[in-house]
């Protein structure tokens, strides 16, 4: 009932705004931390409409880990500034799948990735694209991202750490670039996974890296 | 939910001898795992929201952030304190009061999207109103939100709540049913008069399209915010005087979605069609957008 009287979100659209908080958020956390520069993509209506929507500033707010209710959104431009993150934005003309989507492309200390979402309505999200990878996920439910070379067993091997910590998973998907190439897990699961299943997941042989996606904590569940 | 329809609701509450917000909290209880105090004070921390973004309107004179509108709610409410308004003062400060959530929601403020940011004051400017007019604690309001909520999770799950959708009706047309019901129950009526309320209002906004200029929420939005709230005291006084709505209000409701089904792309939020597609309105669209590459 709280998506019908809620949520709590800064204007003016929750699919323009509130939605493209949330998928800023969800790029950061796949980043795995808070991006040094963003070449920001924008598709459809979120292309000719972001201006006075505040679909940029709302984007940019997600990097800077904002929640959807946060004061600070519209003058998020600025505070990216002065944190030192670079951001550009790019209106696309070419239509995309969804209306609403946007594409971000993020650079960090030590990492970079690209991350390409959807804003379907309400808020709600769904992030279909990590890098050269196909995903499809709602970021509602805590959402492992776990980045690793195709090989037999891979699989077993994580569902089994989870398993380990009672992590039950909802929902789990794989795209791999080639037999034996680089591959690309995302597990959404009902329990949020703590760090020590974060860092036993990262030690499996073959696991280049491991990202939590969890909007759970800035959306008024407190 | 033990419950899919108004009917079902209002049966709920006929069997448990309680008002609609009783049975949705439970209900709200039981599906979240959450304790009933804990969800009640996140609908009381909604509440003040609203009362801050009713304030913020009316106050702090919000402008857009395209700078097409922002103003209006103080004219009214300044109108208000001038002259004497042909709707009577309290349905001039309802409407004021919409307004200026409405106004607050396209300058980037904070608000409770209710169902949608499109349809944000509303319930605000129904309920804000009248606690000041009747002196009610806010706690009668955060129960009527949650009455408010139980109405709109009907609507939701059995039509729609999203212009994209079903057009205007769906977001300002589920706002004014919601707000109409609660308004009832917070003024004594029955749940059965609660759900004539819903009915009634809605059967005044079928058919009404999405077409927002340059795609924004702003025009005609925020007028329509304001007319909103003053047709839902309207059904709410209608229901509790004891006019009914001659058709049952769930068919109502399926009424809404067969409208809404039917309408063309255009008129579903997309600005291709309506107001948007007015010479004023792509004028205005030109104006925004029209300056040289958005990059």
């Amino acid at each position: 009932m709280f998506s019908i009287i809620g949520p709590s979100m800064i204007g003016p659209s929750s699919s323009h705004t509130a939605g493209a908080v949330r998928i800023g958020r969800a790029a950061r956390q796949a980043l795995g931390e808070q991006p040094l520069e963003a070449e920001i993509s924008l598709y459809g209506s979120f292309a000719e409409t972001y201006r006075g929507h505040g679909t940029d500033v709302a984007l940019v707010s997600g990097l800077l880990d904002y929640g959807t209710d946060d004061e600070r959104i519209p003058d998020a431009l600025s505070h990216a500034a002065s944190a030192g993150m670079q951001v550009k934005f790019r209106a696309e003309k070419k239509p995309e799948v969804h209306p609403n989507t946007v594409s971000l492309s993020l650079g960090g200390s030590a990492d970079r990735i690209r991350v390409k979402g959807c804003s379907i309505g309400g808020g709600n999200v769904e992030i279909v694209g990590i890098d050269r990878f196909d995903a499809r996920f709602g970021a509602n439910q805590p959402t492992l991202l776990v980045f690793h070379e195709d090989r037999a067993g891979m699989i077993a091997e994580m569902s089994g750490i989870l398993l380990s910590s009672q992590v039950n998973i909802s929902h789990m998907q794989v795209d791999r670039e080639s037999r034996n190439g680089a591959a690309l897990t995302v597990i959404e699961c009902d329990q949020l996974p703590g760090s020590e299943e974060l860092r036993r997941l990262g030690e499996i042989a073959g696991v280049r890296k491991v990202r939590l996606i969890d909007l759970s904590e800035k959306e008024g569940t407190e | 939910m033990r419950f899919s329809s108004l009917a079902q609701l209002r049966q709920l509450c006929e069997e448990e001898g309680a008002p609609i917000a009783r049975i949705m909290m439970a209900e709200q209880a039981r599906e979240s795992g959450l304790s009933p105090e804990e969800i009640e004070s996140r609908m009381a921390s909604y509440y003040k929201v609203m009362k801050e973004a009713v304030r913020k309107g009316i106050y702090d004179n919000p402008r857009s952030r395209s700078g097409l509108t922002g103003g209006d709610a103080k004219r009214v409410h300044d109108y208000k304190a001038a002259r004497d308004p042909s709707l009577g003062g309290e349905a001039a400060t309802a409407m004021a009061y919409a307004l200026a959530v409405s106004e607050v929601n396209a300058a980037m403020g904070r608000i409770i999207a209710t169902p949608t940011a499109g349809s944000c004051g509303i319930i605000p400017g129904v309920f804000v109103s009248s606690q000041e007019r009747f002196g009610w604690d806010d706690g009668v309001l955060v129960r009527g939100l949650f009455a408010a909520g139980a109405i709109g999770y009907v609507i939701a799950n059995n039509s729609f709540v999203s212009g994209a959708e079903g057009g205007c009706q769906a977001e300002v047309g589920s706002a004014i049913g919601m707000a109409a019901g609660a308004l009832v129950e917070m003024r004594g009526g029955t749940p059965e008069q609660a759900m004539h309320a819903v009915g009634l209002a809605l059967k005044n906004s079928l058919g009404l399209i999405c077409d927002p200029v340059a795609g924004l929420v702003e025009i005609p939005c925020i007028v329509r915010n304001g007319f909103g709230a003053v047709t839902a005291l309207a059904a709410a006084d209608m229901a509790l005087a004891g006019v009914r709505s001659a058709i049952p209000s769930d068919e109502v409701i399926g009424v809404m979605l067969e409208v809404g089904s039917a309408m063309p792309e255009k008129h579903r939020e997309t600005a291709k069609g309506g107001l948007a597609q007015t010479p004023t309105g792509r004028k205005i669209m030109k104006e925004l957008y029209g300056k040289g590459d958005p990059s």
